[in-house]
C-alpha cells in the first residue's frame, strides 16, 4: 500500500521504462519526469506508445524493464488498486448497473472514506451534473458521461490523474468547452495531470509541458511554445502544426549562422537554432512566418528570399488563407496570411516571391524521412 | 398519427381508420400464438386442475373417476408425498448451486478470457452443447454403468478404502444430484455465456483503478452485471430439475429412497392409475415453482440476492 493517499499532486518519474509485446516493442527506454501539479500532455499518433505509457503508470500494464515512481515511491510492483492514481478512460468505462452517484462514490467506498455519497454529490456539482445523480450512465449524453468519468476519478483526490484521450469522442464545440473546464479544474485542485492525446491543438492549449512521442520514444519535450518555435526533429515539426522543410548541404557557415544550398538558393538558419551544423541538413519555417511579395523585394540581410514562384492553390480557412506556392528547383511552399485586408491577397497563378526572417528558421537534427546523413 | 406528419390537410377520420386497420393487423398477427396457447396450454391446464379435483366414480373400478370438488386430493398428496416434495426442492436447489458453481468459471473463461480466440471460443461452446447430440436417457444409463457396483471406479474406491466395502454410490442422494447437475448444466452455462460474452472487460480495469481488489471487483462489478445470465440460468435448471423423474428413478441413478415429485407423478399416472393424485401433485409442483420463481425474480431484480 502506497500509504495514505495525498490530497495534492505528486511527482511522476519513469526511469528507463521499456515495454515489449509479442512481436513488437511499444516503448523503448522511456525516461520522463513530471513535476507535481503540472498538466503534462503525451502527444503522438496512434500506435506511438502513449496509451501504453499511461497504462503502465496506472498499473494496468507491467513494464518489461524500468521503474515507475509516484511521489518518489517505487510503485512498479504495486497493483493498480493500490496506486494513488485515477484514470479517466477513453471509453469512460462507467458502471452500467449503478447510478451516476454510485459510480462516483465507488472509489470512496472501496477505501472506506467517510460520507462517500455526500462527497460524490459534491464532485458531481463540480462538473455541473448534480441534478443527474440518480440517472444511469446510459441515459446521459457522451459529454455528460465524460464528466461523470472525470468526477469519478477526481473525487478520490489522487496524486496523479491520468486522462486517456477523454475528449476524443466529443464533438468539436463540446471538446473545446471541456478543454477549458478541465484546465480550470486542474488549476483549482492542483493535481498532477497526465493527459494522453493525438490532438496537437488540445495538447498545446491545455498542457504546461508537452512530450511528443513517436514509435515508442519521446522525440521532444517542453513547453508548447518552445516545441512549436523550435522543433528539433522533422517528426515534431510536421506533427505539431505545419512546417515548410527544405533539405540541402551546408554551403556557408559564418560565426552566427549557417546556410544550405537548395537548387541554387540560399536558406539560412541561426546556429543557435540548428541541431546540426554540417553535411546535409533540413531547415524549416512555419507557414505563418513566411510573407510573400508581388514584386521582387530588395535582398535584405537577415531575411531568406526565395522566388519567383507561382500560386498553385488558395484555401480559405476563415481567419486566414493558406497559399500553396510552387517555386522552381525548391518545391512547394505553404504560406498562411491573415485575412485582415482584401482576400485573397493575390490571385491564383500569380507570380510571387516569399521571404522570412532568418531568426524564424529552425534547423532539424534529422531529414524529413527521419534519417540522418553526414 | 404517422399520417398527420405528411401534411395538415389529411382529415382526422383518415387517421382513425388507419388506427383501426393497425389494430386488425395486430390481432391477426397475435391470433396463431393465442390459438396455440389456448389449445395446448390453457385447455390442458384447466383439464389438469379439473382432474386434480376428481373423486372415484360410483362403479369403484380402478382408474375410473368422475368430476367432484374433492379438495382432499391435495391434503392427501401433501400428507403422503411430503418427503418426495421436500426432496425435489432440496435436490433442485443443490444441483442448481453446483451447476452455477461449475458453469460460472467455465462461461467466464470461454466468454471473457478467450475473447481474442473466437475459433476456440466457438469450439468450446459447441462442446458444451455436444452432450445433447446423444439421448439424455442413454447418457444417464451410461453413468449408471460407470457407477455400477462392480465398475472399476467403484472397485478402485473400495480397494483404496475411500469407500467402505458396504458403501455404494448408485441409489444415493449424491448419485441423483450428480446426474441432475450433469444433465442440466448446459442450461446454466449457455445463458451465462451469452451474458459474459458481452461483458465489457474495461470495467474491470476501471474497478481496479478505483481501488477495488480483485475479490471486490468480482462482487461489485462482475457479479451484478452477470445477474441476468445467472437468473435465466438458475431458472432454466431449477425448474426442470424440480420436475425431473428420470435421474431419481430406480431404473437410472436413484432408488426408492431418492424418489422425487416426478417419480410419484409417473407412478400414480402409469402404475396406480390414480389420476387425481398425479394431477394434484403436478398442480402443486407448478404452484410452488411459480411462487418461488416470482419471489426469486423480484429479489434478483433489486439485487437483494447479493
Amino acid at each position: 500500500m502506497a500509504g495514505p493517499l495525498s490530497s495534492s499532486g505528486a511527482d511522476l518519474d519513469l526511469v528507463g521504462v521499456r515495454k515489449e509485446f509479442p512481436g513488437f516493442t511499444a516503448l523503448e527506454n522511456l525516461d520522463l519526469h513530471i513535476p507535481a501539479g503540472q498538466f503534462f500532455a503525451l502527444l503522438g499518433p496512434s500506435g506511438c506508445g502513449k496509451t501504453t505509457t499511461l497504462r503502465i503508470v496506472a498499473g494496468l500494464e507491467t513494464p518489461t524493464t524500468g521503474r515507475v515512481l509516484i511521489g518518489g515511491q517505487d510503485v512498479t510492483d504495486t497493483k493498480p488498486h493500490e496506486r494513488p492514481v485515477n484514470t479517466v478512460f477513453q471509453s469512460y468505462a462507467l458502471f452500467p448497473h449503478m447510478t451516476v452517484l454510485e459510480n462516483v462514490a465507488f472509489g470512496l467506498r472501496q477505501r472506506k472514506i467517510d460520507d462517500p455519497v455526500g462527497k460524490a454529490q459534491v464532485a458531481l456539482e463540480l462538473v455541473e451534473l448534480g441534478h443527474l445523480a440518480q440517472r444511469r450512465p446510459q441515459q446521459l449524453s457522451g459529454g455528460q458521461q465524460q464528466r461523470v468519468a472525470l468526477a469519478r476519478a477526481l473525487v478520490n483526490r489522487p496524486s496523479l490523474l491520468l486522462l486517456d484521450e477523454p475528449l476524443g469522442a466529443l464533438d468539436l464545440k463540446l471538446r473545446r468547452q471541456m478543454q477549458i473546464e478541465l484546465k480550470a479544474i486542474q488549476m483549482e485542485v492542483g493535481l498532477t495531470f497526465l493527459h494522453v492525446t493525438h490532438d496537437q491543438e488540445e495538447a498545446m492549449d491545455m498542457a504546461d509541458t508537452v512530450a511528443v512521442m513517436n514509435k515508442g520514444h519521446i522525440e521532444q519535450m517542453g513547453a508548447p511554445e518552445l516545441l512549436y518555435d523550435r522543433p528539433k526533429t522533422a517528426f515534431v515539426a510536421k506533427f505539431l502544426g505545419q512546417s515548410n522543410i527544405f533539405v540541402g548541404d551546408v554551403a556557408e557557415s559564418s560565426e552566427n549562422s549557417i546556410s544550405i544550398n537548395v537548387g541554387g538558393n540560399k536558406i539560412s538558419v541561426d546556429k543557435a537554432r540548428a541541431e546540426k551544423h554540417t553535411g546535409k541538413i533540413a531547415i524549416g519555417v512555419r507557414p505563418e512566418k513566411v510573407a510573400f511579395h508581388e514584386s521582387k523585394p530588395e535582398a535584405e540581410s537577415g531575411r531568406v528570399l526565395l522566388g519567383p514562384g507561382e500560386i498553385l492553390d488558395i484555401r480559405f480557412t476563415g481567419v486566414s488563407n493558406q497559399y500553396l506556392i510552387e517555386i522552381p528547383n525548391i518545391g512547394e511552399v505553404t504560406v498562411f496570411a491573415q485575412n485582415v485586408g482584401k482576400s485573397p491577397v493575390v490571385e491564383l497563378g500569380a507570380q510571387v516571391w516569399v521571404s522570412w526572417k532568418i531568426e524564424h528558421s529552425f534547423g532539424l537534427a534529422d531529414l524529413p524521412d527521419g534519417t540522418v546523413e553526414a | 398519427m404517422a399520417f398527420a406528419a405528411f401534411g395538415g390537410s389529411a382529415p382526422a377520420n383518415q387517421g382513425d381508420s388507419a388506427k383501426k386497420s393497425n389494430k386488425a393487423i395486430v390481432w391477426a398477427l397475435l391470433a396463431p400464438g393465442l390459438i396455440y396457447l389456448g389449445l395446448f396450454f390453457f385447455t390442458p391446464l384447466i383439464s389438469l386442475i379439473a382432474t386434480s379435483l376428481e373423486a372415484p366414480d360410483a362403479s369403484g373400478a380402478i382408474g375410473a373417476y368422475q368430476y367432484a370438488f374433492n379438495v382432499e386430493n391435495y391434503t392427501y398428496v401433501v400428507g403422503t408425498y411430503l418427503p418426495q416434495i421436500a426432496r425435489s426442492f432440496y435436490y433442485a436447489t443443490v444441483a442448481t448451486i453446483f451447476a452455477l458453481l461449475i458453469s460460472f468459471p467455465l462461461a467466464y473463461f470461454i466468454g471473457v478470457r478467450l475473447r481474442s480466440k473466437p475459433m476456440l471460443q466457438r469450439l468450446l461452446v459447441t462442446l458444451v452443447i455436444a452432450p445433447f447430440f446423444i439421448s439424455f436417457l442413454l447418457r444417464t444409463i451410461a453413468w449408471k454403468q460407470i457407477f455400477s457396483d462392480g465398475s472399476w471406479i467403484m472397485s478402485t474406491l473400495h480397494s483404496t478404502g475411500i469407500l467402505a466395502s458396504d458403501q455404494f454410490f448408485l441409489g444415493t442422494d449424491a448419485a441423483v444430484i450428480f446426474g441432475l447437475t450433469y444433465n442440466f448444466i448446459p442450461f446454466m452455462t449457455l445463458p451465462l455465456y451469452t451474458t459474459l460474452e458481452r461483458f465489457d472487460i474495461r470495467l474491470l480495469e476501471a474497478g481496479s483503478d478505483l481501488y477495488a481488489s480483485p475479490a471486490r471487483i468480482f462482487r461489485r462489478i462482475t457479479l451484478p452485471i452477470s445477474m441476468p445470465g445467472i437468473i435465466s440460468g438458475t431458472l432454466l435448471t431449477f425448474i426442470p430439475i424440480a420436475g425431473d423423474y428420470v435421474n431419481a428413478s430406480r431404473d437410472f441413478l436413484g432408488s426408492s429412497k431418492t424418489s422425487m415429485i416426478g417419480t410419484m407423478v409417473e407412478a400414480d399416472f402409469l402404475q396406480n392409475w390414480d389420476y387425481p393424485s398425479a394431477s394434484a401433485l403436478s398442480v402443486l409442483l407448478m404452484a410452488v415453482i411459480v411462487a418461488l420463481v416470482s419471489v426469486y425474480v423480484r429479489k434478483a431484480g433489486t439485487e437483494d440476492l447479493l
